[in-house]
């Protein structure tokens, strides 16, 4: 056995209406394979965003609330208070989260809120048309800095990872890409442990996805791989920035 | 174990032509084809199949879970 | 159960867990954190949920993962914090999620005061968040009913799967009063696993079921939103309440005032009766739907000269009452909105100012 790889049980047979070469679909069939092997469907309840990925519903076939703009974390946090039976995870771009969101996802991971999230970095907003985020790396063009980020006004883009591990609380913090195939089977297995965390009940978990928006970025999908490879990883650095065990406590 | 080999697919309409897995087959099974689907797109296809190893790569790049590769009994490869 | 002596907002909080919710989310602010306060201690001796959120906009979306998923789920807010959930309310009532909110007024607007007001009276019935969609408003004019209101507004939340808001103020927040608590509500909310996102292994189902408040399509969108309006036309059926006073008199002004507010002014109509003046009233226990008919044929009883609006807030349900008698007769309003209650007397003074002043009018009689 081993090598069979085939559309897992979970997502359903809808193409999805993501632009060619969108790593959005890539990441849901990570999620999608999680779900069916650790056999959780039937009490798993996501939650989908606003932004491009809204429609996560109609691809991964699990219990769904649609959230409002940044405010998925505090939507799990009601659903898993009141049923911490569920398998509660969100799923949220970087507008959504680093930008609109931020105070919902800082306290929701300072309350230790036992959910996980599946943070989609491609440095843009997508749905409303390639606008800058705060994960816009300086010098990127967008539709809104059409001269490229400027720092000195706007800032350095946010780490996200960094961020959230500044929390005292424990949880499992890391950030993966999907941009090559060794990277994907990192980033499955980062995405298994945030759900095996959630399932002990231990602690927050959140997966950082460094991803490409081609369309945005007004590459074809070969040359936003390369682009997020020479100038995203070397900012966002990949892997664990937190778990559980290396927490120090108090 | 022995008497199964894989069999490759590709959901030739789920495909969007975006040629991540054409840039990261080992191998270079893969190209993009010259004709199109049902969606307009012009879908990746298998070149050069007899180089396939099945690792999977293509699989695991494809962001529209278009491409499978399953195990199958030797007596069905005929039928691919 | 004997009466006991307690303060609005901790019998509010009371008055929900003995309705069988048991999870509660919610953001401190004056004059109504005494909920909080109350059930931090209460939750978890009966096994609930006791969350303090980061912000009001946060614990908005709490309640709409709580209930979307099947939970009875409320929180107490005032004016300001009112606002900021205004976001969540839409897509709850976008949703069709039974949630419930209580808001004990203060003034505003911004930071405005702290003292009781009504100055959310349009926010509450004519929307407060963004697109087509109407909560059902419930007001107390006291403790007692404070407590009645809360325990009849998960029910109604969930017969027509749309928020519910109690519209209070800090009087009734921060008022004791002797109270009886009506018996614990039984029910659970009903057909949950038709739409709620409670885990498909719970309802026994391999279909996955979809909480949303999107729909791209505009003839979708259309459609959800008529299905909406015709649950507002049901609760105007269904669900209006209202209390007339004084209404088989021979008056010649007819009140209309809820909440705190009108229990001042049936002192003054008490105390005109005295002096030999009669004044009806009406007073509206549901702001939406808002009791038009009972107005309107109050409005219309011969001798009824005019119609004022008493409000603690600068005429806001004058509109609606305008609305409701429809030309006949003329519509005045009166009212304080800084955070003082206008007393008896100055009702009185105002009532007899206005008849004075609509003299001239044949009222509904031609």
């Amino acid at each position: 056995m081993g090598r069979i790889f085939r559309k897992p049980e979970v997502m359903t047979d809808e193409p999805t209406h993501y632009c060619p070469g969108c790593t959005h679909g890539l990441i849901h069939r990570l999620v999608a394979e999680v779900i069916d092997e650790l056999g959780i469907r039937g009490r798993t309840v996501g939650i989908a965003p606003v932004g491009c990925a809204v429609f996560i519903y109609n691809y991964i076939s699990v219990d769904f609330q649609e959230s409002a703009h940044g405010r998925a974390p505090a939507m799990a946090t009601g659903i898993k208070r009141v049923r911490p039976d569920l398998i509660v995870f969100t799923y949220q771009g970087d507008g959504d989260l680093a930008s609109i969101g931020i105070a919902e996802i800082i306290h929701a991971a300072n309350r230790g809120e036992k959910f996980t999230t599946i943070f989609v970095n491609n440095a843009v907003y997508g749905m409303t048309g390639g606008q800058m985020a705060p994960t816009t790396m300086p010098g990127q063009r967008t539709t809104t800095s059409p001269f490229g980020r400027k720092v000195e006004e706007v800032g350095m883009p946010i780490k996200i990872a960094e961020l959230l591990s500044t929390i005292e609380t424990p949880g499992y913090i890391t950030r993966q890409t999907v941009i090559k195939p060794k990277y994907i089977v990192q980033a499955k297995k980062a995405i298994k442990k945030a759900f095996k965390y959630q399932m002990e009940g231990r602690c927050f978990s959140l997966v950082e996805v460094v991803s490409i928006c081609p369309t945005n970025w007004g590459l074809t999908p070969v040359e936003a791989v390369k682009w997020a490879e020479e100038t995203m990883l070397s900012y966002y650095k990949l892997g664990d920035c937190k778990t559980p065990d290396s927490h120090k406590g108090v | 174990m022995d008497c199964m080999t894989y069999k490759f697919s590709i959901d030739v309409d789920r495909c969007k032509g975006c040629g991540l897995c054409v840039s990261v087959c080992p191998k270079k099974v893969l190209e993009i084809s010259d004709k199109v689907n049902k969606k307009g797109y012009f879908p990746v296809r298998q070149a050069h199949p007899e180089d396939c190893n099945f690792c999977g790569a293509c699989y695991l790049m494809c962001p529209d879970v278009a491409i499978s590769i399953t195990e199958t009994a030797e007596d069905d490869r005929e039928q691919e | 159960m004997g009466k006991i002596l307690m303060k609005g907002n901790e019998a509010i909080g009371e008055a929900a867990v003995r309705a069988g919710c048991l999870s509660y989310f919610a953001y401190p602010i004056t004059p109504q954190s005494e909920v909080s306060e109350y059930l931090a201690r209460r939750m978890p001796e009966v096994g609930g949920v006791f969350l303090q959120g980061e912000s009001e906009v946060a614990v908005s979306y709490m309640i709409f993962g709580a209930v979307g998923c099947g939970a009875r789920a409320f929180t107490t807010s005032s004016s300001p914090g009112i606002s900021l959930m205004s976001e969540g309310i839409s897509y709850i009532a976008g949703a069709e999620l039974p949630a419930v909110f209580i808001n004990i007024q203060r003034g505003g607007p911004g930071l405005g005061g702290i003292l009781p007001s009504q100055g959310d009276y349009f926010q509450s019935t004519k929307g407060g968040g963004h697109g087509d969609y109407h909560l059902m408003v419930m007001a107390p004019a006291g403790v007692q009913e404070a407590v009645e209101m809360v325990m009849m507004a998960f029910p109604l939340a969930e017969k027509y799967r749309n928020p519910v808001m109690i519209l209070g103020d800090g009087l009734i927040g921060q008022m004791m009063e002797p109270i009886t608590f009506p018996d614990h509500l039984r029910t659970e909310p009903p057909n949950k696993d038709e739409w709620a996102s409670n885990g498909m292994d719970t309802r026994k189902s391999s279909k996955p079921n979809l909480v949303k408040s999107l729909f791209l399509d505009p003839k979708e969108l259309n459609a959800h939103n008529l299905l909406l309006k015709a649950k507002y036309e049901r609760m105007k059926k269904e669900d209006v309440r209202y209390e007339p006073y004084n209404i088989d008199s021979d008056y010649q002004i007819l009140i209309v005032s809820y909440g705190t507010m009108s229990r001042v002014c049936k002192t003054a109509i008490d105390n005109m009766k005295e002096d030999g003046m009669e004044v009806g009233m009406i007073r509206p226990q549901t702001l939406f739907p808002f009791p038009e008919a009972a107005i309107h044929d109050a409005a219309s009883k011969a001798g009824c000269r005019v119609v004022v609006s008493i409000e603690m807030s600068v005429g806001q349900m004058v509109e609606d009452v305008e609305r409701c008698v429809r030309g006949k007769c003329p519509v005045e309003w009166y009212g304080k909105c800084g955070g003082e209650v206008p007393t008896p007397e100055e009702i009185a003074g105002a009532v007899r100012s206005l008849l004075e002043k609509n003299a001239g009018s044949f009222g509904a009689k031609y």
